[in-house]
């Protein structure tokens, strides 16, 4: 039986090049948990590695198909998100650091997915994306991979702090047959194997992951409807108000550490 | 009235169900430290069936979060709860009958799920679908046979 004694004490350098930042001095409105780390310590040393290069990191391939996406015209007003974005890689740099976050002009508490779906509907005249499904997903992963290595820094006060409260009390209630909340597993229990899962922090700033285990991006939404069913309990569906709020709060107790996405996960 | 005569039919076999003495998971007794006294059954435990309940994901699964050496060759054992080699030791039928029906009669705030249980969730889902649940149809996690078996499995664990 393998003890894995909680978090490994490895580094995690991108390409040989940028230094993230995997453990923190938890944030102050965290009451339970001194330090915060990232998923990725929690993960063998075969899959940590897939996400240490860009050429084995298969998260990368969605995010190139993100980049086409980025630049195809769609939707009535002859548009793409380049023609008024140009290239991400400037214009979207520290853009994932700060999602969720409000929206002024809406009045209402936005995820990127969110944001960009706005400006599809709103701007480009096209439909609008399924939410955490391919295309959104990819698109978020490549806005999201030009914040990689800067610290997480979402704001949880002013407009958003009833979502904020929300989002915790969500983070704490037990739900279904098992009566277990996020806190039983991530907060309680980070650094134990649950049967053969070894259980990290819950952390998102990996997000969207790239799981061995579908071979796919996952987003934060769906990640967190597959731990509420493990739950046996009813869960909410992605691009909920409970999910954004949860999703807000989650992301709060991540800041500090690097954005990561797209991370590699098993 | 065919209607009427299945109705009565279906009541007389609940009234027969009760009438052999199985405790219903909203009828157990616990006394004040959680322990339960009386077999659920009334019948005795299997001891063989409780050691494959242990290790069965969609059943007890219990391995998820105790480590037990008598059942090292179903894989992974995990380390959310304490080792559990020698608790028929240490605990009584009537303790471990409590903690398997309800932990949290005895751990109070314990994250180890009640499996005999089928009132107070919040939010519960029918199996592992996602999907919601009435309450009115939830089943207990395990059968009152299937607890009793895995006490009797339990007290057989005697080396630590
Ligand atoms: C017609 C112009 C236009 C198009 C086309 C457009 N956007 Fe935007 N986008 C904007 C404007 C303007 C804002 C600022 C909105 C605000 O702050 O309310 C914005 C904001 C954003 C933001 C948030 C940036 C931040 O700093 O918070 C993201 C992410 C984004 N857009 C993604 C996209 C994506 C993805 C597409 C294509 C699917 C797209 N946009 C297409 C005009 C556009
Ligand atoms: C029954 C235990 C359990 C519960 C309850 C649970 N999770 Fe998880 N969660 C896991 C396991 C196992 C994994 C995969 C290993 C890991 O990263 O911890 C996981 C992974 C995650 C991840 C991915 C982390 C990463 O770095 O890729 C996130 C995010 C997460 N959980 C959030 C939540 C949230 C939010 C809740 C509550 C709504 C929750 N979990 C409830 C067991 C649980
Ligand atoms: C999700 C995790 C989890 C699962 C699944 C689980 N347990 Fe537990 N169990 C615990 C924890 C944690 C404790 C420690 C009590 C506490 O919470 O303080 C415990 C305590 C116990 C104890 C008391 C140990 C002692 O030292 O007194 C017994 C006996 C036990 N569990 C048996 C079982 C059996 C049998 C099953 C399956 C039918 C099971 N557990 C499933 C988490 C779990």
């Amino acid at each position: 039986i393998a003890f894995a004694g909680g978090a490994d004490d490895d580094k995690l350098v991108l390409n040989g090049e940028i230094e993230m930042v995997t453990k923190a001095a938890a944030p102050a409105h965290m009451e339970n948990v001194d330090e915060i780390i990232s998923g990725w310590h929690f993960r063998a040393d075969e899959t940590q590695a897939l996400q240490m290069d860009d050429f084995e990191n298969q998260g990368m391939i969605f995010v190139d198909q993100g980049i086409e996406t980025w630049n195809a015209v769609d939707g009535s007003e002859g548009k793409s998100c380049a023609s008024c974005h140009e290239d991400a890689a400037d214009s979207m740099k520290g853009v994932a650091a700060s999602y969720p976050k409000w929206n002024e002009e809406a009045g209402e508490l936005r995820t990127m997915q969110m944001q960009m779906n706005d400006c599809r509907t709103n701007r480009m005249g096209a439909d609008a994306w399924k939410y955490d499904a391919g295309v959104a997903i990819n698109v978020e992963a490549m806005i999201t991979s030009h914040s990689r290595g800067m610290p997480v820094n979402v704001a949880i006060d002013g407009p958003v702090q009833a979502a904020w409260e929300q989002g915790k009390e969500l983070y704490y209630t037990r739900t279904g047959q098992l009566e277990l909340s996020c806190a039983s597993c991530h907060e309680e229990n980070y650094g134990n194997y649950i049967r053969a899962d070894h259980l990290s922090q819950g952390q998102i700033n990996g997000f969207p992951t790239y799981r061995l285990k579908n071979a796919k991006l996952n987003g934060v939404h769906s990640r967190f409807k597959g731990c509420v069913r493990d739950t046996r309990a009813e869960t909410y569906s992605p691009g909920s108000g409970e999910f954004i709020a949860l999703e807000l709060y989650v992301k709060s107790r991540a800041n500090g550490l690097s954005v990561e996405g797209p991370s590699v996960r098993n | 009235m065919r209607l009427t005569a299945i109705t009565a039919a279906l009541a007389l076999m609940a009234g027969a169900a009760n009438a052999d003495s199985t405790v219903a998971p909203t009828s157990v007794s616990f006394d004040e430290y959680g322990a339960v006294e009386a077999s659920l059954t009334g019948a005795p435990g299997d001891a063989a069936n409780g050691k494959k309940i242990m290790t069965i994901r969609g059943k007890g699964n219990c391995i998820a979060c105790h480590e037990v050496s008598a059942l090292k060759d179903s894989p992974f054992h995990g380390e959310v709860g304490p080792m559990l080699d020698g608790i028929g030791e240490v605990r009584t039928a009537a303790e471990l009958r409590g903690i398997v029906v309800n932990a949290k009669m005895t751990f109070p705030e314990s994250v180890m799920p009640g499996f005999y249980k089928t009132t107070g969730f919040i939010r519960p889902g029918n199996g592992y679908t996602g999907k919601a649940a009435k309450e009115e149809d939830l089943t207990p996690i395990l059968t009152a046979q299937e607890v009793e078996d895995v006490v009797a499995y339990l007290l057989t664990l005697t080396d630590s």
